[in-house]
């Protein structure tokens, strides 16, 4: 058994909400360099130079690289043998937000009812998926998710006779629709099985996987490059403003599904894509 | 595509000579607003009443930036999306507005009014925030401060990069650039 405090669980929080906002993640970069040496619209490589710039001043000046600094989106992996000593979890992750979101001069925009929408002011509460698994560490992954391309995103439960052909259309079409209000360049999670929010859940965790590294199972690494490629095709391009570079990487994840049903989700990442994880 | 440094705010030649997919460099003056003020500047035309700024030959930028810190003129300000500024445009521009600066489609509505009146709209790269924030060297309060960050500042810009995605003429850059790159 391991005790972990909830002060320290406060304090780490605080820290991956400002580093996951300020330090853009190495396999974006990459992809911002690779897709430039293939870019042909002069107005998209001065973009692409822009980002790679704007990534650099972020990094320097401790800056958010976007304002929208996202909604405050957890994945917690929960090791059994981990006892939190001085509180619960969720009530830590939630400090830990308001902490780093107000000491890091990042924006807050959440509003406390979806309705009546008024701004909670320090960004909570924030949004945490659990799970329990074996041993004694816990994992905490941040994924801030801007306002701009979560807009853009879409589920839609297809008929199984639909197959591949009819997930691979909703897939483009989504990205055709989304066009330039997603900020592209964009990433692409695609989760297809399980039941309507497993799905979601699917594409959302999809985002979560380094834009260089392709599924296991090769049919499904198959589909991500046969997507991207086509999704580049539209012509969409930086911005949306004609180029080749519309995303940086589609990545796909499944699940086991119903016989009668073929749900499949699109969650649509700006090139804003930040992730920071620690093991305790 | 040319390349243009630009006087802010505009003259209407200066409008009339730029095309979709100009690449321009503004200096000097544009106003800051999104949602919350233009909902309030629309309501004040719709009664009639006087506007807190005066529009003429002016430029918006649909920004809400995080927080600055001590010592920083402004905090990261990249664009937001212009669409849902669309129902309170046109008012806009028939007083004068000249230029807008967001992300993403507009409505027919907005291109129509954009045409009409002679004005321009550009994209700035949509989450080059903090490098966007590098070129602004003056950012002040003129309207509405109880909107906190959504109030209207009036922001001094050096070198502030955009481009010309709507122009006078009904050149539309969303669908040209599309139409150019489609099937490469
Ligand atoms: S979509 Fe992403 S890059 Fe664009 S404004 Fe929103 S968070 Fe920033």
């Amino acid at each position: 058994m391991k005790t972990i405090k909830y002060e320290d669980i406060v304090s780490v929080v605080s820290g991956l909400c400002q580093e996951a906002n300020y330090y853009l993640e190495e396999d974006v970069l990459e992809a911002f360099k690779k897709s430039r040496e293939q870019e042909v619209s002069p107005l998209g490589i001065s973009i692409l130079d822009q980002l790679i710039e704007n990534a650099k001043i972020a990094r320097e000046e401790r800056m958010p690289m976007c304002q929208d600094t996202g909604f405050a989106v957890f994945f917690v992996e929960v090791g059994q043998d981990v006892r939190i000593e001085g509180g619960v979890l969720e009530d830590a992750i939630n400090e830990g937000v308001r902490q780093g979101y107000t000491e890091g001069y990042l924006r807050k925009s959440i509003v406390g009812h979806p309705l009546e929408r008024k701004n909670t002011g320090d960004n909570t509460p924030a949004i945490v998926y659990t799970t329990l698994v074996a041993g004694d560490k816990l994992k905490i992954t941040i994924a801030p998710k801007g306002g701009g391309s979560e807009n853009m995103s879409g589920v839609r439960m297809l008929k199984p006779a639909q197959g591949v052909e009819g997930v691979k259309n909703f897939v483009i079409e989504t990205v055709d629709k989304a066009g330039s209000n997603p900020c592209p360049p964009i990433v692409v999670g695609v989760g297809i099985g399980g039941t309507m929010e497993k799905a979601a859940l699917l594409a959302k965790q999809a985002l979560l996987r380094p834009l260089d590294r392709r599924h296991d199972d090769s049919s499904i690494a198959a589909l991500e490059e046969e997507l991207l490629e086509r999704i580049n095709k539209l012509g969409i391009g930086p911005q949306g403003l004609g180029g080749r570079t519309t995303a940086l990487a589609v990545n796909v994840e499944i699940f086991p599904a119903h016989i009668a049903s073929l749900p499949v989700a699109v969650n649509i990442n700006c090139h804003s894509a930040r992730h920071k994880s620690i093991i305790l | 595509m040319a390349e243009y440094t630009l006087a802010a705010p505009l003259t209407d030649d200066v409008v009339e000579k730029l095309r979709a997919g100009d690449l321009v460099f503004l200096n000097g003056i544009i106003y800051t607003g999104r949602d919350a003020a233009h909902k309030k500047l629309f309501e004040l035309i719709q009664e009639g009443k006087e506007l807190p700024v005066d529009l003429k030959g002016q430029i918006i930028y649909y920004v809400g930036p995080s927080p600055a810190r001590p010592g920083q003129v402004i905090g990261s300000a990249g664009p937001t999306t212009s669409g849902r500024m669309d129902a309170y445009t046109p008012a806009l521009l028939d007083l004068g507005l000249k230029g807008m600066i967001g992300k993403g489609l507009r409505s027919q509505e907005v291109l129509d009014s954009i045409k009409k009146n002679k004005a321009v709209y550009f994209a700035a790269t949509g989450g080059a925030a903090a490098l966007i924030s590098k070129r602004i060297v003056k950012s002040e309060v003129v309207a509405y401060p109880e909107l906190g960050p959504e109030a209207i500042y009036c922001l001094e810009v050096e070198g502030f990069p955009v481009i010309v995605v709507n122009d006078a003429h009904g050149g539309d850059l969303y669908s040209m650039g599309r139409k150019q790159y489609q099937g490469e």
